[in-house]
């Protein structure tokens, strides 16, 4: 799932907003629907457009689960978190899931290759425990499953369709 | 007036009061965490709860106003249980190193505990684990000790106007950290040690000196100085149990003798040096017309944040050290000439209110071309008080004792600069003897004191009329710095100091943050004021004397290689 769509420069993504702390959650939202995530240098940029410390609006980003900081993997991992997953286990496989990436849950790992997140239902409980891996779902996952999954992406560098 | 009851008790109480501050005036004391003197009512921690009859939940007393025929418990069973819990669940997720934490003795955590006679935390509560920040040279951060009352938020953001610090994430990982979890020392912190003041527990304090300090002592190697501030003055009492404002001068300089300094300093001498080189380039400036308003360049928490904020208003900075910077490189050049002693083997320690000034000695400027820093070491008023604690200094048999000469007599107008407004009044002083050759008749500015925010006034000097500010707090900066910066400033000479009150409200002050305690110890600097027998720079006797001897005249080649710095434009994360 290469992304090749042009993206606009932020100066022009946030003009539109009046200068006021109050349009700043949708100035976030639509930054991040525009990059994927919200990087530094956006952080920064909101700062300066809205005078408003960057520490302000750090404190926003990561009190709504909704905002990404980090930019995602190539690979992006969402591990159902919901009720049918987690009566099959899924924090274990989460668990899992952290150990074999090494990484937690919000963040990319170094090489930029994998990232983590959960959901709160994927709407696949009849495969439970389940997940999403840049937008395929995979059922019925133990822990034997899912290292094998991540080494051959590992290895491969992509997921295959 | 109007009349409520507190415990059954009949009070009047003033109009617009908050049942806080009503049970405060009327001797009951009500515990509170997340509230801040002067500052709107937060409501957060619920610390402060009491009952009032007709209202089915409790209310939290830091942000009720009190209404005609009120009654209020404060300190019936529901409310103590209350208090209670509130502690026991703040116990539950707090690390317990109390015996080794730097806050021991002064924790408000701890107090509650004890107050409220918890021997036993009934819930078992999730700790954080987060790393310890020794980024900053003058704070340090101990998230893991932070219960999240958010004083310190609230103190950078709205009376210093930084915001170097915020509440992150939400629920059990809510951490109050920096932007994008960076250390301090990347961000817009002007090290001004408010935060340190404001935080309850140990999660915010400073960084110590005093081991350095002792073991230098202790070795025996260097030759050792110490220099007391004037606000230490009026605030090392505070640690001791007198009443806030009470004059210690003459303890300050016998516990540090008793340390082992070899010599011991006032800084009013140096107070009154900056006064001379700072009157003497404002006259100048004056004359010429030219770089006005003129600022002061005292306080290195306000020379920081114009070097952040402010880069193109850096011409308008005085070039003049700090005091403490001026004396230092005093010592290791006049004194230690005059003594035969090699500056290379003195040391200096300045004893201050402040925690900007630790950062400020590390500033590479502040050293001489041979690499010897001005000043060696700075401990706050709170180091001091830990200092003479290990060393066994009992404060109460101490006899008062002189500063050491040639830098030991104090001046009014060394003095005052403990104060806000205290520097502008010092140099007025002196400028209109520059001016005029003549003596102020009347040497008092009551327009320049006190805690108020910003102070203008217009002096008259011969034909001239100069038109004067001065602001405490950075949020006040800000105000003026952005009338200068678009060219609309009515001002010639404008004194900034970052602490409430000034350095009598500095960062390096007794724990907790409370104008009124300040307001006293600044109504006792202009009483020693009064009391001194020398309240003009110029005619400090000492001061004659060093520029006789050796600076030449104010504003000399010397006096700007040893007295003046410069000042850089600073990127930090904003
Ligand atoms: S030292 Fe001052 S500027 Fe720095 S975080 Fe604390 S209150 Fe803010
Ligand atoms: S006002 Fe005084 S104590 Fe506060 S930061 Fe400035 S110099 Fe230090
Ligand atoms: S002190 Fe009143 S709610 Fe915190």
């Amino acid at each position: 799932m290469e992304t090749t769509q042009q993206t606009r420069p932020i100066d022009e993504v946030i003009a539109k907003y009046p200068k006021a702390r109050e349009h700043l959650i949708s100035i976030l939202q639509e930054v991040q629907a525009e990059y994927g995530f919200l990087s530094t240098e956006s952080i920064n940029r909101i700062s300066s457009y809205l005078n408003l410390p960057s520490s302000k609006i750090f404190g926003v980003a990561t009190f709504y689960n909704q905002f990404k900081l980090n930019a995602p993997g190539r690979i992006q991992v969402a591990i159902c978190r919901g009720t049918a997953c987690h009566v099959k286990g899924s924090l274990n496989l989460l668990d899992s899931c952290r150990q074999l990436l090494g990484i937690e849950v919000g963040q990319t790992s170094k090489d930029g290759l994998f990232s983590l997140e959960t959901v709160a239902c994927l709407g696949c409980c009849s495969i439970a425990p389940a997940m999403m891996v840049n937008g395929q779902f995979f059922g019925r996952l133990d822990k034997k499953k899912l290292e094998y999954l991540i080494e051959t992406w590992r290895a491969s560098g992509r997921v295959e369709e | 007036m109007i009349n409520i009851t507190i415990n059954n008790r009949k009070i009047e109480a003033t109009p617009g009061a908050t049942i806080l501050e009503a049970a405060q005036a009327a001797g009951e004391k009500i515990p509170t965490l997340c509230h801040i003197k002067e500052l709107f009512p937060s409501g957060a921690c619920r610390m402060c709860v009491v009952e009032v009859k007709g209202k089915p939940n409790l209310t939290p007393s830091c942000a009720f106003p009190v209404e005609e025929g009120m009654e209020i418990q404060t300190r019936s069973p529901r409310v103590i249980n209350a208090r209670r819990t509130i502690t026991q669940l703040l116990l539950a997720s707090h690390p317990f190193d109390c015996l080794t934490c730097p806050k021991n003795g002064y924790c408000e955590l701890q107090s509650l505990s004890s107050e409220y006679g918890i021997d036993r935390v009934p819930f078992q509560g999730k700790t954080r684990h987060h790393y310890t920040d020794f980024s900053s040279p003058s704070i340090i951060r101990e998230p893991d000790k932070c219960i999240l009352c958010g004083r310190c938020v609230r103190i950078c953001e709205e009376i210093q106007g930084v915001a170097a610090i915020d509440f992150t994430r939400r629920g059990f990982d809510t951490m109050v950290l920096p932007p994008f979890e960076m250390d301090l020392s990347e961000t817009t912190c002007v090290n001004c040690g408010q935060c340190t003041l404001a935080c309850p527990t140990g999660a915010l304090h400073e960084v110590r000196a005093v081991e350095k300090v002792i073991q230098t002592l202790q070795e025996g190697k260097k030759y050792l100085v110490a220099q007391a501030a004037p606000a230490i003055r009026v605030s090392l009492g505070d640690f001791f149990g007198l009443p806030p404002g009470t004059n210690v001068t003459g303890k300050v300089a016998a516990a540090l003798r008793r340390m082992g300094f070899r010599q011991v300093f006032d800084t009013d001498f140096a107070a009154d040096l900056t006064i001379m080189e700072e009157g003497t380039e404002l006259v100048s400036r004056i004359r010429k017309n030219e770089k006005l308003p003129l600022f002061t360049s005292c306080c290195p928490a306000w020379v920081k944040y114009a070097e952040i904020y402010y880069p193109e208003l850096l011409p308008n900075i005085s070039t003049c050290k700090s005091p403490q910077e001026m004396m230092g490189a005093t010592i290791k050049s006049y004194l230690a000439q005059k003594q035969n002693i090699d500056p290379k083997d003195i040391f200096v320690v300045s004893v201050m209110p402040c925690t900007a000034k630790k950062y400020e000695a590390e500033r590479p400027e502040l050293s001489s071309e041979a690499g010897i820093a001005d000043v060696d070491a700075v401990i706050t008023t709170r180091q001091l008080n830990r200092m003479m604690r290990i060393f066994g200094i009992e404060f109460g048999s101490l006899e008062e004792e002189d500063f050491d000469r040639p830098f030991g007599a104090p001046t009014g107008s060394g003095d005052i600069f403990a104060a806000s407004g205290g520097v502008m009044e010092s140099a007025l002083r002196t400028a209109y003897h520059l001016l005029t050759g003549k003596d102020l008749e009347k040497l008092d500015f009551e327009d320049v004191r006190g805690m108020s925010g910003v102070k203008e006034a217009a002096v008259t000097i011969g034909e001239r009329t100069i038109r004067i500010a001065v602001a405490n707090r950075l949020g006040n900066a800000r105000q003026i710095a952005e009338r200068v910066k678009q060219g609309n400033s009515p001002w010639d000479f404008i004194e900034i100091m970052a602490c409430p009150g000034g350095c009598a409200g500095g960062g390096g002050q007794l724990f907790g943050y409370d104008p009124e305690r300040v307001q006293k110890r600044i109504t006792a600097i202009y009483s020693l004021d009064r009391s001194r027998t020398v309240r003009m720079s110029y005619k400090n006797p000492a001061i004659t004397a060093v520029y006789k001897e050796f600076f030449g005249e104010p504003g000399s080649h010397k006096a700007h290689e040893l007295l003046h710095t410069e000042y850089e434009p600073r990127v930090v994360q904003k």
